[in-house]
């Protein structure tokens, strides 16, 4: 692509919050039940029915606000948004407009081309989600399923800081940990957890001044929010090269061809009708209760993998791996509390822990006391490595004491000089003429006989304690 | 009372209400209502401090005895799932539904003209019309077919009907009752309020619907209204009389009517004082911003996707909401439909909503800076007229709207007010009108008791 642009992007986030219920009734949010189930007066909009405020709703999207550093207002406003649609019960969505819940704040990632970039962050709102029009359901008809009616939502809007598709998916795998780690929702987006607009324009290199810029709509899956920014931004660089000019529009992303395409332009754009919603009072949030969900949040990403480097003397790539997920962090954590050591602990949580979480459902199967266990059995030299990992997949499998499961399975090493010995008698013996030739000053001839010894123990015996023994029967 | 007495009740009263089918008050048929009383009166707990007094209801307040309708084709024949609060509050308390009464379209017109299914006749000059929008009720109330029922206000739509049916109507303070399962119009406007044939009948009712509820967030977290005692004398009591109210142009009738009435509160004790509301003259422009601001909001819902009435036979989905919406509102619900619309469009919001936000808090200043010169109560007349023959304003709907430009201010402000009878005018009743402070509803009712019964209101001022 032409060097001679550079892409502008801006992002619009809509992320579900991990609540029981819905924003303004008591509905249950649950995913995947039966259509229309999860209604009642209120979320049906039925005539007379009123919203209340979910407050755990409210808790949680402060708490986002402030993981992503912004100002939470002690007084918002709730607003309606007026148009008409079939999956929009009430004929307006209540959200917020002029007065949103937090405003100023900003979210540093890793890009690939920039490294760490800031995004500022203009504005975290409240709202409620729409029902679903299922259009493929029945022939020539369309069905609105409204379970999805009423669910909270917040809307993260950036500045237009991403300068390429690939920093804009960055940043969103960023927006995706850091609301993981507080709680705040499941990111999910083949569920519709999390959903992303973006606005797109091109610029010269060196202008600061903005390119008229596109929307681009219907990005439902993290592997299309590079496609997609990418389609757009070739359109509108083969557009403006090919001597025309952008012009404001909405543009859908299409995954089957991969292509965007025109919905609709400013000039059709809806008028909202914005006004503040007369069923709700104005949210206000005292300072101290700003502060107690502030003191909720637990550490983020980007401090946690800090810690690690400097309290663990980790890489940064490791600290990077273990921080991704909460879980994984606090895991690793209860391994090194229970003892073991840290270089150890994280080689173990990268490998065999990771690699059997992503065969079983992201589980977690080995408790960490249990792990700690299982590296000091290595430390110590009752087990070899390969003994240690046969131990964790029995662990992992069905349970148990990592020292009684290794018993169990026969790979205790033998530092017993006695049955050592015997070993390294038969193993000389049935080598004399690499025991002549160690005898001759071959030295790295020792590896061979320890992987024999190793062999004829069955993989019992201790690989630290063997060398000595055979050095002094070979040099006999 | 006893079962047996709230059962001769329910009779007496389905009896009552058939005798007066003629008003057209009533949307219930008359077998549903008897069928409805009588198990109603079997089921009803008699310890209730309403218990066996039945209480007819405008139809736009969500019952499950009765369909709820507000009195539009859109929604005929529609059955709520779920009852209003002040429906469950009253049941609890032993009051019996007496079925549904008509109104203006969605509560909006002041004559009880505008109702997809006829006008309500007024109870003393059946040319005439009873007010509105809560028509049917005060024309029952009027008839004696009950002694209370439920109406709603946006902009005088009780107090309004009271003083032209000669009955009494209570607007409580914005948040002193529930709206839950009250059919929206202005919201920020709305409250469920009373009518009754004496101050006694609408304030018991009132106290029981009134309180706390956490179905609805503007509802205030408070004990429901605690009655007063009817007062000997009103001595301590100051009483504004606002200038504004009292033009040049307002009905002689309805000026000596308000002026014996003022003599009356001095009698009982009460100081008079003269004070000055001066951005009265701006309420009904204020109000016909907002009011259909909120409604073209509000009613967006009846849209026939998931309940109501729905076109037949439309292939896309911007016939389906033009049709039904098209067929299924009245003119004058339209029309509010699309001045709402208009005024809260891109480019006209600052000049036309957020001006009438920036009045509305004007004429709530108007009303603190009098009430914190110590006046108690305002009292004024609370309609600039008696009521006016059927079809002498229907074509002119400025002039419609100015019979509200009394209670308006009420309604804009928050502040509870009520409407009591002080005398007739060519055999016509005049309301007089009680404006109190937020949350001081018993203040006000009980100057209304003393008024009450110092003056024969069934007389000629």
């Amino acid at each position: 692509m032409s060097a001679a642009w550079e892409t502008v992007i801006g992002l619009e986030t809509h992320v579900q919050l991990a609540t029981v219920s819905k924003m303004f009734c008591g509905c249950s949010t649950r995913f995947g039940d039966p259509p229309n189930t999860n209604v009642c007066p209120v979320c049906l909009g039925l005539p007379g029915a009123l919203p209340v405020p979910n407050e755990r709703a409210i808790a949680l999207a402060v708490r986002a606000a402030v993981a992503l550093t912004c100002t939470v207002q002690h007084r918002s406003v709730f607003a309606r948004k007026n148009y008409f649609y079939p999956d929009l019960p009430k004929g307006y969505q209540i959200s917020q407009y002029d007065r949103p819940l937090a405003t100023g704040g900003a979210l540093t990632f890793v890009a690939p081309e920039r490294g760490v970039v800031r995004a500022g962050i203009v504005r975290v709102h409240v709202e409620e989600d729409a029902g679903k029009s299922l259009h493929d359901r029945f022939p020539r008809a369309t069905a609105v399923d409204l379970n999805r009616a009423g669910v909270p939502l917040i809307e993260i809007v950036t500045e237009p800081d991403f300068r390429s598709p690939q920093e804009a998916r960055a940043y969103l795998l960023t927006l995706k940990q850091v609301l993981q780690y507080v709680g705040v929702s499941d990111c999910d987006m083949e569920k519709g957890s999390l959903r992303v607009d973006a606005n797109v324009s091109i610029r010269r290199p060196g202008s600061t001044a903005l390119g008229v810029k596109c929307e681009v709509k219907n990005i439902n899956a993290f592997s299309y929010v590079e496609k997609a920014l990418t389609a757009e931004r070739d359109r509108q660089i083969a557009l403006v090269e090919g001597g025309g000019a952008v012009t404001q529009a909405t543009m859908l992303y299409d995954s089957k061809t991969n292509t965007v395409r025109h919905q609709r332009s400013k000039e059709e754009s809806k008028d909202y009708r914005y006004f503040p919603e007369p069923d709700l009072p104005p949210l206000v949030l005292t300072p101290e209760w700003i502060a107690e969900q502030q003191g909720t949040l637990p550490e983020l990403p980007a401090t946690k993998r800090e810690r690690f480097v400097s309290q663990y003397a980790l890489s940064p790539q490791d600290a990077g791996v273990l921080t991704a997920e909460r879980a994984v962090a606090d895991y690793y954590e209860s391994v090194v509390h229970a003892g073991a050591e840290p270089k150890a602990a994280a080689n173990w949580v990268m490998g065999e822990v990771l690699a059997d979480a992503n065969a079983h459902q992201e589980t977690l199967r080995v408790p960490a006391a249990s792990l700690a266990g299982l590296i000091a059995l290595v430390k110590g030299g009752t087990l070899s490595n390969q003994g240690a990992k046969k131990v964790f997949a029995e662990v992992a499998a069905r349970g148990g004491d990592p020292r009684t499961v290794a018993e169990a399975l026969g790979v205790v090493q033998v530092a017993d000089t006695g049955l050592l010995a015997q070993w390294v008698e038969a193993v000389v013996g049935a080598h004399p003429a690499e025991a002549a030739r160690f005898k001759g000053g071959e030295a790295k001839l020792m590896a061979f006989f320890v992987g024999q010894v190793m062999k004829a123990s069955k993989g019992k015996a201790d690989p630290k304690a063997a060398p000595a023994l055979l050095e002094e029967r070979l040099n006999r | 009372m006893s079962e047996i007495e709230a059962l001769a009740a329910a009779k007496a009263t389905a009896t009552r209400l058939s005798k007066v089918k003629r008003l057209n008050a009533l949307l219930t048929p008359a077998t549903a209502v008897r069928k409805a009383l009588l198990a109603q009166a079997k089921a009803a707990h008699p310890s209730g401090v309403l218990y066996g007094m039945p209480v007819a209801v405008k139809d736009n307040i969500c019952t499950l005895e009765f369909p709820t309708t507000c009195a539009s084709k859109i929604l005929e024949g529609f059955q709520s799932p779920y009852e209003a609060t002040v429906i469950t509050k009253l049941k609890a308390a032993g009051a019996l539904i007496a079925g549904k009464t008509n109104l203006d379209e969605f509560a909006m017109g002041s004559s009880t003209e505008h109702s997809a299914f006829g006008r309500v006749l007024h109870p003393l000059d059946r040319t005439r019309v009873p007010g509105g929008s809560s028509g049917g009720s005060a024309a029952l109330v009027a008839a004696g077919a009950v002694p209370a029922a439920l109406g709603s206000e946006t902009g005088g739509s009780v107090r309004q009907p009271a003083a032209f049916c000669g009955v009494v109507g209570i607007k409580p303070t914005y948040g002193r009752v529930s709206r839950s399962g009250l059919v929206a119009f202005g919201s920020s406007l709305d409250q469920v309020s009373v009518l009754g044939r004496s101050v006694h009948d609408a304030a018991r009712v009132l106290s029981v619907i009134s309180g706390r509820d956490a179905r609805d967030n503007t509802c205030e977290d408070r004990d429901p209204l605690r009655l007063p005692t009817v007062p000997e004398r009103l001595e301590g009591f100051v009483i504004g009389i606002p200038k504004e109210y009292f033009p040049v142009d307002l009905h002689p009738g309805v000026r000596r009517a308000c002026d014996r009435a003022i003599r009356a509160l001095k009698e009982l004790g009460a100081a008079v004082r003269d004070v000055s509301l001066p951005h009265t003259g701006f309420a009904i422009p204020t109000y016909y911003v907002i009011a259909p601001a909120e409604a073209s909001s509000n009613l967006a819902r009846f849209d026939g996707v998931r309940y109501g009435n729905r076109a037949d036979g439309v292939t896309t989905l911007a016939e389906l909401y033009r049709r039904t919406r098209g067929a299924g509102f009245g003119p004058e619900v339209r029309r509010r439909i699309l001045v709402g619309t208009y005024v809260l469009s891109s480019g006209y919001y600052d000049a036309y909503y957020r001006k009438a936000q920036q009045m509305r808090a004007l004429l709530a200043q108007d009303f603190r800076n009098v009430f914190d010169r110590g006046v108690d109560l305002i009292f004024t007349p609370t309609t600039p007229t008696t009521a006016f023959k059927a079809g002498e304003r229907t074509k002119d709907p400025v002039a419609m709207y100015l019979a509200d430009c009394f209670t308006a201010p009420a309604n804009l402000t928050g502040l509870p007010a009520m409407s009591l009878p002080i005398g007739r005018v060519k055999g016509l009743p005049v309301g007089g009108q009680l404006i109190g402070q937020p949350f001081l509803e018993d203040d006000m009712i009980e100057a209304a008791y003393a008024l009450e019964r110092a003056i024969p209101a069934a007389e000629e001022a």
